[in-house]
């Protein structure tokens, strides 16, 4: 009996990965950092490989050092292996090199991930594995989730065998992520597959004094070629020995592979050639075709290199007359892809030779699918075979989109279906990221799984958002394995489910609707009411496709089972119970069975709480009869007449989840995008929002500061303006004697941009005196407030802002009338991150230039279909732009060169225009004043009024110093990102930037994990917590990146907590941007990957510093210069004991539940840590340099030549 | 030989001291070092529904259901040997009784029916030889009698008592109109004692921040008085046994518990000013007491000053507040 497993691709790799592995070397990158995940849990968890030791899981700083760490395990004789993507196998490539250089058996398993170009994609491709062509490595590709499990041992198998390192990869998402139903490998097959001579053989090539050999020698002219070639054989040998092992796989598990598996009509006369998960595709639309009584095959490419062209010809049909070689890459510039020009060149060089294996050469072309995860479907397969029947079929094609531009794509018939469409039962699920839809689906799957003899494929869509993240399932069951690699198609799904009533007005909700599909609203509204709710186009397709409707009121189930707000459960007995997959009481008995086995003795309560729900909604569950027409059309106005015709034809559209049909003509071809488009999507997302009380509230600005998403603003502004506001606009005269008089303040919430994290009600300090549960500000119900706050919104964002020149930048109220440039995010709901970006583009974003790191804050950045960054009035705004992850800090370096590069230009035109332009302007622009913002405006008056100066000019010179003078006025630069760019892979360039002495500013947002790819460890997560990669909790004193940067001396350093002590922060970004030399912020970020409500975030950031945990600090050269010492510390010693800061997190207690002891260790030494790093920092600021080497530098200063003096007066930034 | 064994919810207990629920029960090395400081039982800390519940809350929000989005599946690691708080208390009485020659009680706190029964009965499988229930509802609901409150108390015991073979102790608030009616109620409802009286940490209020706070409160010497009278009143009025506590720091303060009635007499707050050692202390001033006196065994002493065995039992009635009053002098220098 087979043991079956319902798990996903990257489990299914690591569960064999790890057992066949001594050394592990990982590090996060999407889609592969579940391998690394489990391994590490595993490893925590003591499990063995299959020869009884526990591998050693290691994560490194970079997949560079990954690499590193596999090569060096290799050469000292262990089995090692890693697992990565995109980028991250970019940074391997110099180890592949060597690792195959030195004929070294391991295996590198990668979930296949675009590489990022014009734009950053986390999705399936195989640009990175094409990229490693030229290592040596053998590249060996599975296409469902059972070959990447079986091609895993195979892999490790013949690279022990046959001395080539294996990449093994698969696709991204489409298979690391799948779910699906496989036959597990034992550890009885796993031996087999292993001699332990072939390892014996390993260790015996290893490093070793007992008898050393020296590798890695440097080559001479002389040599380097011949000992280059001398590894010939081994790449001969190759292929047949990975077959060889490919057949003893199957003696073992009955499971066969061939190096190129043909599968199709034996007298096929078009065949497609491909790798990937797009092969099973292919085969069940051959296989479809075929049963029409075409002749039609696919060749699936196992081994891609060694290149075998020997076993590719063998494997086609001699009947063959067209091929059309698929590959999942672009190379740009190139006449063709790799793999259609390896087949092109093996049928050629076959073609030309003494036997020809075809009777007349086939006609070969090749093009391009799936790029970045595009849907490669059945409709596309059939079009890219009907093309092989054309006469002169299109080269250099692609399939799957529609491109008008250069006209390559094919077109296809969408309403194309195999029978698999028919054969299959498909579901559809609409839920979000934080109700638990995709956790129940995956339990949905098990119980399938596991209760049938049916097949099951689970693929789960996430948009790009993290705060009410939308989640599409597609859940497939079928007698025969599944190989549809492609969404569920327009209306072949029999069931669908709505789990949020929210989706109901954004997203057509029953596109995928088969004719009599069942459809699950979960919705308050009661059977008799729903109908009428309906949007009209949802009504008529009800109506057309006679859906089977089913209404429930799934969080008033869940509310009365005691279970607040999660759903989950309550959504899928629905499914069970109406589905009719499974019969209605096993199915339910299986969901209890499956709750018993989740929670187990972990959580018996929420189990029972899970059976009370589970038992309720079946009698909560409604059909509701419907009508035989649709109720009549109400049309609603969507698109503001104001939007450009940029957004209104690509965000829009993308908005509204159409961004497929997007034809190619319409994309920017440089990736740029217009700023100020997350205000286009009001995701309304809040059940509640806050609301000002105006006889409380004292202005004090501290809920515009702490707002995540910026979702509520102050202005000051003439009281005339409001005459005509909306009757329920809130607004009143200022406390503050600061603004003229007659002026009136308002305070004003976007009730469809905020998300309802209740932060600002939370920092609200102020209190009524005679009910303190009254605040300014309180929660209240959204939605009968939603219209009014609407309008209200509206005209607020009319308003005028308050003069930039003017305000207050020192004080919390002041600041927070200036407008964020950095709106709407997707952040997570009460990100601890946001709002010190929003503060730095409020304080500075019209002249701001930022370089960010990629991690959450790239994808909350420049996520399309939007982007929070935003202009102002005068269509100002940060210049945005992500490089990569590890190379951020230089990125911004580099812009911070060209600027001043360009002002110094200018400033050298400036000069040779005097006559022309004047000397007065000349001597004002070059000798301004733009420490303030009253000086930069004037700056910018100035560049104006040269412009039209110049333009009037209208010669080349002119024309030239127009080009650069905007560089005149002064730019802020800033270097942003998070704690895994700067403690871990971006360090080695942060520091240098560190050391640079240039103007920029640097801030890091510390959430002590690699929050984006799922909480990480990295070298910023403090001692005691556990995080992935560090499930056993993390054993070192958290790096102290603001001391390392004290070291340089020049360098102005803060480290701040706005939920401790706002008035610090916005302190610290002032001086940290005014200060002339290297500047950087590290800023504490509540995360959810603390497993914190971040609802308590503020609290969490004031017992963060109170423990010690935190401390607050500035070092300031400036004072230095002063007689001052530079640094301070802002917090007092810790006051609380660090467990008072630690106990509300999940990352600290997880580890007190697994392994009492280690916490109780960790926890006694970072107590200690806490109170040593304060009274480190205590002792560092006092000790004050000497009066005398003040002297000492101050008469040095004054022998500095007068040239460089003069530099330095020079420049207005200074 | 002086013997200083008792008998409390039908275990045979070596002398009547009982360390009682204090956080020390988490630690196997501290309560072994309280039964060699002569423990003769142990009460646990208290495990309270709504820890469980909280707790269970948190893995199903943090670690079953995380947050998920496109790169995330989740953002904690959550292995199979995750332990919940349930899971640990439970762990801990096995723990204790594999290690501990003396019973182990365990003591529960809920919050809902269902909880009380279901924790109880767990509490039982992991070997706890008696069950002390904390109950104490607050009571802010002007539509609820005071006899409501009670029904609930017992119909709680009932249910518990239906689904465990344990003696089971019921902790009682000293906020009762009639204690001694109660205690029969408790006594017919099943229980197999009563311990008097549970003191409450008060909240208090923070005038910086105009927050509600807790504070910890450790009891003295003087809080023994109010349990002593009450031990004193209930001894002979019911067949419950009956454990002190609240404020006992000395052989003194045991003493007249025992005197008065107790059975057992639980120590807390000694025990966590003073450590284990404390036990041996007051052990010994009782054993001094009773040689001096020449009492033979605790059993003598048990109860021989209960209202019911004084001369005036009025003592212990309402005059005893009348003489306190009255005996009452201004101390020097205030003027009324």
């Amino acid at each position: 009996m087979h043991k079956m497993l319902t798990i996903d691709g990257n489990e299914a790799v690591a569960h064999v990965a790890f057992r066949v592995s001594e050394v592990i070397a990982i590090y996060p990158i999407t889609p592969s950092s579940g391998m690394g995940e489990l391994s590490d849990e595993w490893a925590a968890q003591g499990k063995p490989n299959i020869w009884g030791s526990v591998p050693k899981v290691v994560e490194l700083q970079s997949e560079g050092g990954a690499a590193g760490t596999v090569h060096g395990a290799l050469q000292a004789g262990a089995l090692a292996t890693t697992f990565t993507a995109s980028q991250g196998l970019l940074l391997m490539i110099p180890n592949m090199y060597k690792i195959a250089g030195e004929l070294t058996p391991a295996v590198f398993h990668v979930a296949a991930r675009a590489i990022a170009t014009h734009a950053l994609s986390i999705f399936g491709d195989h640009s990175d594995v094409m990229s490693t062509r030229g290592t040596g490595f053998a590249l060996l590709s599975s296409n469902s989730v059972q070959e990447a499990h079986d091609m895993a041992a195979i892999a490790t198998a013949a690279t022990l065998a046959g001395r080539l390192p294996v990449l093994h990869f698969f696709d991204g998402f489409r298979t690391s992520h799948e779910v699906a139903k496989i036959i597990s490998i034992d550890d009885q097959v796993l031996q087999k597959m292993l001699p332990q001579e072939l390892i014996g053989a390993h260790r015996s090539r290893a490093l070793s004094p007992e008898h050393p050999v020296l590798r890695g020698t440097s080559q001479n002219p002389d040599v380097f070629f011949q000992a280059r070639e001398a590894q010939n054989g081994w790449f001969d040998a190759f292929p047949e020995i990975v077959q060889k092992n490919m057949d003893k796989f199957a003696k073992l598990t009955g499971r066969q592979y061939k190096l190129f598996d043909y599968v199709g009509a034996p007298d096929a006369e078009r065949v497609i050639i491909l790798m990937g998960s797009g092969a099973e595709t292919v085969q069940e639309t051959v296989e479809h075709m075929n049963r029409q009584g075409e002749k039609v095959g696919v060749l699936k490419v196992r081994l891609f290199r060694p290149w075998a062209p020997t076993a590719l010809l063998a494997a086609l049909p001699t009947t063959t007359k067209a091929i059309a070689v698929l590959d999942r890459c672009k190379e740009p510039g190139a006449d063709g892809e790799p793999l259609f020009k390896d087949v092109l060149v093996t049928l050629a060089e076959d073609f030309t030779g003494d036997a020809p294996h075809f009777a007349s050469m086939p006609k070969v072309i090749g093009g391009r699918y799936g790029l970045g995860s595009k849907e490669f479907n059945p409709a596309m397969i059939f079009s890219v075979f009907s093309a092989l029947t054309a006469a002169k079929p299109k080269r250099c094609f692609t399939v799957g989109i529609n491109d008008d531009l250069t006209g390559l794509s094919l077109p296809y018939d969408a309403a194309f279906r195999t029978d698999a469409a028919h054969d299959t039962f498909a579901a559809v699920f609409y839920g979000l990221g934080s109700d638990g839809t995709v956790s129940a689906n995956k339990n949905s799957i098990k119980i399938i799984g596991d209760e049938t003899d049916l097949f099951v494929q689970g693929y789960f869509v996430y948009d790009s958002k993290k705060s009410g993240a939308m989640t599409v399932s597609h859940l497939r069951f079928g007698p025969k394995p599944i190989r549809s690699a492609y969404l569920t198609g327009e209306g072949d799904a029999k069931f669908i489910a709505c789990h949020q009533p929210l989706f109901l007005e954004t997203h057509d909700l029953l596109v995928h609707a088969a004719p009599g599909a069942v459809f699950l609203l979960n919705t308050h509204l009661s059977p008799e009411l729903v109908w009428a709710a309906l949007p009209p186009a949802m009504q008529r397709r009800m109506v057309e496709k006679k859906i089977s409707f089913y209404v429930i009121d799934a969080y008033q189930v869940a509310l009365e089972s005691d279970m607040g707000r999660r759903i989950n459960t309550v959504m899928q007995a629905c499914f069970f119970a109406i589905s009719g997959i499974l019969p209605a009481d096993d199915a339910i008995a299986a969901i209890k069975h499956a709750v018993e086995k989740t929670y187990g003795r972990k959580g018996r309560r929420i189990a029972e709480l899970n059976y009370r729900a589970i038992d309720k909604t079946l009698a909560c569950l409604h059909k509701v009869v419907v009508p035989e027409t649709a109720s009549s059309e109400v049309v609603q106005p969507i698109t503001s007449p104001q939007v450009t015709d940029f957004v209104r034809k690509l965000t829009l559209p993308m908005i509204a989840g159409k961004g497929d049909t997007l034809p190619v003509s319409l994309f920017p071809a440089d990736g740029s995008w217009p700023l100020g488009t997350a205000k286009y999507e009001k995701r309304n997302l809040a059940l509640q929002i806050p609301v000002l009380e105006t006889d409380l509230c004292t202005q004090c600005g501290k809920c515009v500061f702490v707002c995540p998403h910026s979702a509520i603003r102050a202005k000051v502004f003439p009281a005339e303006l409001a005459e005509n506001a909306p009757p329920t606009f809130k607004h009143i005269a200022p406390r503050s004697k600061d603004y003229p008089a007659g002026w009136h303040m308002s305070y004003q919430v976007a009730p469809e941009d905020c998300t309802g994290c209740t932060l600002c009600v939370e920092v609200c300090p102020i209190r009524d005196k005679t009910n303190v549960s009254r605040k300014a500000l309180n929660m209240a119900e959204q939605p009968p407030l939603r219209m009014q706050e609407a309008e209200n919104w509206v005209f607020f964002t009319k308003l005028p802002d308050y003069n930039r020149s003017v305000v207050k930048r020192t004080t919390i109220p002041g600041s927070m009338l200036l407008q964020p440039l950095f709106e709407f995010s997707g952040a997570c709901v009460g990100c601890g991150e946001t709002p010190y970006i929003k503060l730095a583009t409020q304080l500075f974003g019209d002249r701001m230039m930022v370089a960010n790191a990629t991690g959450c804050s790239s994808i909350y950045g420049g996520n399309l279909p939007t982007t929070p960054y935003t202009t102002n009035a005068e269509g100002r705004g940060p210049a945005w732009n992500n490089s990569l992850f590890e190379d951020n800090a230089e990125f911004g370096l580099g812009m911070r060169l060209a600027t001043d590069k360009l002002a110094d230009a200018a400033r050298t035109q400036l000069h040779a225009m005097a006559l022309e332009v004047g000397d007065d302007l000349i001597e004002s622009l070059l000798n301004a004043d733009q420490r303030t913002e009253a000086g930069i405006h004037e700056q910018r008056e100035r560049v104006a009024l040269l412009l039209a100066k110049l333009a009037h000019l209208a010669t080349p010179a002119a024309a030239q110093l127009a080009a650069i003078a905007e560089y005149l006025i002064r730019r802020s630069v800033w270097i942003i990102g998070g704690d895994g760019w700067a403690y871990d892979i971006g360090f080695g360039g942060l520091d240098h930037v560190l050391s640079s002495g240039e103007d920029v500013n640097i801030l890091v947002l510390d959430t002590e994990v690699y929050s984006n790819t799922g909480g990480q460890n990295s070298k910023a997560t403090p001692r005691g917590a556990v995080a992935k990669f560090a499930a056993g909790g993390q054993p070192n004193r958290k790096k102290d990146l603001a001391r390392i940067a004290m070291d340089y001396e020049n360098v102005f350093v803060a480290k701040v907590a706005y939920g401790a002590k706002d008035t610090h922060t916005l302190k610290a970004f002032l001086d940290a941007e005014s200060y002339p030399g290297v500047s950087i912020i590290i800023a504490y970020s509540p995360c959810i990957a603390h497993g914190v409500d971040m609802s308590h975030n503020h609290s969490q950031q004031d017992l963060a510093v109170r423990s010690g945990h935190w401390p607050l600090l500035r070092y300031d050269p400036r004072l230095r210069e002063q007689g001052k010492h530079p640094m301070s510390v802002d917090s007092a010693a810790p006051s609380i004991p660090f467990r008072d800061f630690a106990r509300n997190e999940a990352r600290f207690t997880v580890l007190e539940r697994q392994n009492p002891e280690a916490a109780e260790r960790f926890m006694v030494q970072a107590e200690k840590d806490a109170r040593l790093r304060h009274q480190e920092y205590l002792e560092l600021a006092e000790m004050a340099v000497p009066e005398v080497v003040i002297a000492e530098k101050d008469r040095e200063a004054a022998e500095l030549s007068a040239e460089q003096s003069a530099k330095i007066k020079e420049t207005p930034n200074a | 030989m002086l013997d200083l064994s008792t008998n409390y919810l039908g275990l045979a207990l070596k002398n009547p001291l009982v360390p009682s629920s204090t956080p020390l029960s988490h630690n196997i090395d501290a309560v072994l070092h309280l039964e060699d400081a002569g423990a003769a039982a142990i009460v646990m800390h208290s495990l309270f529904e709504e820890d469980v519940r909280n707790d269970e809350r948190m893995i199903d929000r943090f670690l079953v259901n995380p947050n998920v989005f496109g790169e995330a599946t989740g953002h904690l690691p959550f292995g199979d040997d995750y332990q919940s708080k349930l899971d640990g208390y439970l762990e801990n009485i096995q723990q204790l009784k594999s290690r501990l020659g003396i019973p182990v009680i365990a003591s529960l706190n809920g919050s809902s029916l269902s909880g009380w029964v279901e924790l109880g009965k767990e509490m039982q499988a992991a070997g706890a030889d008696a069950l002390e229930l904390n109950a104490w509802f607050m009571p802010g609901d002007p539509k609820v009698s005071g006899g409501a409150l009670e029904d609930n108390y017992l119909a709680l015991l009932r249910e518990l008592k239906a689904a465990v073979n344990l003696p089971i102790s019921m902790k009682l608030s000293p906020f009762f109109s009639s204690l001694p009616h109660f205690v029969q109620q408790a006594e017919v409802a099943g229980a197999a004692g009563v311990s008097l009286f549970n003191r409450f940490f008060q909240p208090d209020i923070d005038l910086e921040t105009l927050r509600v706070v807790d504070r910890v409160q450790l009891s003295s010497s003087a809080d023994t008085l109010l349990t002593m009278r009450w031990i004193a009143i209930l001894r002979g009025r019911t067949a419950l046994t009956l454990a002190a506590t609240g404020g006992v720091h000395t052989a003194e303060d045991a003493l007249k518990m025992l005197l008065a009635g107790a059975d057992a007499v639980h120590l807390a707050s000694a025990v966590l000013q003073r450590g284990p050692q404390v036990l041996k202390e007051v052990l010994a001033g009782i054993e001094r007491w009773m040689e001096v006196r020449e009492y033979e065994s605790v059993v003598q002493l048990k109860g021989s000053m209960s209202q019911q065995n004084l001369p005036d039992p009025s003592a212990f009635a309402r005059a005893a507040y009348l003489n306190a009053l009255n005996s009452f002098t201004p101390p020097p220098g205030v003027r009324y």
